[in-house]
């Protein structure tokens, strides 16, 4: 989401970041998405609570082609999350708070 | 200490709920609009808006919905960002629970939970939901540039996003359960026209097969005739089902699946509760008139607010 609260993440540091054993969820988002903008809020919130357990990332899929295709994104949003560099599970959609917090609990 | 109760509780931020807001700011009334996530609601969904009036160019749905966003706060509308899991609107006042167990109460309560995209049940879509299912072309039709998309629906949420699939997708087919489409008139004509546009009529889609993401469909006509149809990807846009997961349905009478019955004022079978926009039990789910139930439910609650005495100006 086009928030400053959540930090952008691009293809040439992704393989690094994600390969933490700190937990992370990234966001791919796009502009043009409306429901990437109806999750905005949700995913600032999210930042916010798990500041220091899970690093909560954003990638716009506009600027950055390669990290969407080899995750095969094909739809946005989509939220995956990673814990030393594996996909533990990913969720697309504009879904509410309480299935994100299930998704990211998954890896804490 | 926080603020818990208000006069008026406006759930939800469609078209419907920031209209309430909008009228609500105006009244003076003290408010409450509770939105999940942005404002605009299915409207986002939608790639382009040419039939809501005063806009004769047409406009996004993206820059629709924050217009009236930014009309209701220019008078003052209130937010919250939550999720309402229960309501018990036989207790006065009414209380909302919030998804944290935090409780809000109101005396009267504007409901504008509004819709979201219906899915078809069949094998394989839960699975390639967001490899290739999508429900959304808004979103999602830049990922099919040159590739062949089908749609399936015939109605003008359907037959628009199949135009708007055509400006990235080499490949748009149809498929559509009758021989004629839903779509108003003007929609029809021009997707007939386009020659990326093609039809599969009197049939549906059985399954939805791939590994990694899809690459074909299964479907059936009418006739029980199956066939295969090789594609990138398939937009499920065939109507909508109601949020109302966090409504009382049987105090409110849902019927319909689920949808909330009022009276010509937004009036629910419970004093003091309106509902507006998509949620309500209706024929017709445009926005425009998902706007003017938004106005007519705040005028309904003013009143509900003045014979209980609760409002002093």
């Amino acid at each position: 989401m086009a928030s400053d609260k959540v930090q952008a993440i691009d293809d040439a540091a992704f393989t690094a970041t994600i390969s933490s054993e700190i937990p992370c969820l990234v966001d791919f988002w796009a502009p043009w998405c409306g429901p990437c903008k109806a999750i905005g809020p949700v995913i600032e919130d999210l930042a916010e609570e798990y500041k220091g357990k899970v690093t909560i990332l954003k990638m716009n899929v506009d600027d950055n082609p390669v990290t969407p295709g080899k995750y095969g994104i094909r739809a946005i949003p989509t939220l995956i999350l990673f814990k030393s560099g594996e996909v533990v599970d990913q969720i697309t959609g504009a879904v509410g708070k309480k299935q994100l917090v299930d998704l990211i609990s998954k890896a804490l | 200490m926080k603020k818990s109760h208000y006069e008026l509780i406006i759930l939800g931020s469609g078209p419907a709920g920031l209209t309430a807001g909008l009228y609500a700011a105006r009244a003076r009334t003290d408010h409450l609009l509770i939105e999940k996530g942005a404002a605009g609601g299915q409207v986002l969904l939608t790639d382009w808006v040419d039939n809501y009036p005063g806009f004769p160019d047409g406009l996004s749905g993206f820059e629709l919905a924050e217009k009236m966003e930014s009309h209701a706060r220019r008078f003052g509308l209130t937010t919250r960002t939550a999720e309402v899991v229960s309501m018990d609107l036989l207790q006065s006042p009414k209380v909302l629970t919030l998804e944290d167990g935090e409780q809000l109460t109101c005396d009267a309560l504007i409901i504008c939970s509004g819709a979201r995209p219906q899915r078809l049940d069949i094998p394989g879509e839960i699975e390639l939901t967001g490899k290739g299912v999508s429900y959304c072309a808004t979103c999602d039709a830049p990922f099919y540039r040159d590739m062949h998309v089908a749609v399936v629906g015939g109605g003008n949420t359907a037959i628009q996003e199949a135009a708007h699939l055509t400006k990235f997708a080499s490949r748009v087919t149809v498929i559509h359960r009758r021989d004629a489409l839903r779509a108003t008139k003007i929609v029809q004509e021009k997707a007939f026209a386009n020659k990326k546009i093609d039809f599969i009529w009197n049939s549906h889609v059985t399954a939805i097969e791939g590994g990694k993401g899809v690459e074909r469909l299964q479907l059936k006509d009418n006739n029980g005739k199956e066939t295969t149809l090789a594609v990138d990807g398939i937009f499920i846009l065939i109507g909508v089902i109601p949020n109302n997961e966090m409504l009382p349905l049987q105090v409110l009478k849902a019927e319909d699946g689920g949808f909330i019955p009022t009276d010509n004022e937004t009036r629910t079978a419970i004093p003091g509760v309106m509902a507006a926009g998509d949620i309500r039990r209706k024929e017709v789910r445009q926005i425009v008139n998902a706007a003017g139930e938004g106005a007519t439910a705040v005028l309904a609650a003013e009143q509900y607010l003045n014979s209980l005495g609760a409002v002093t100006r």
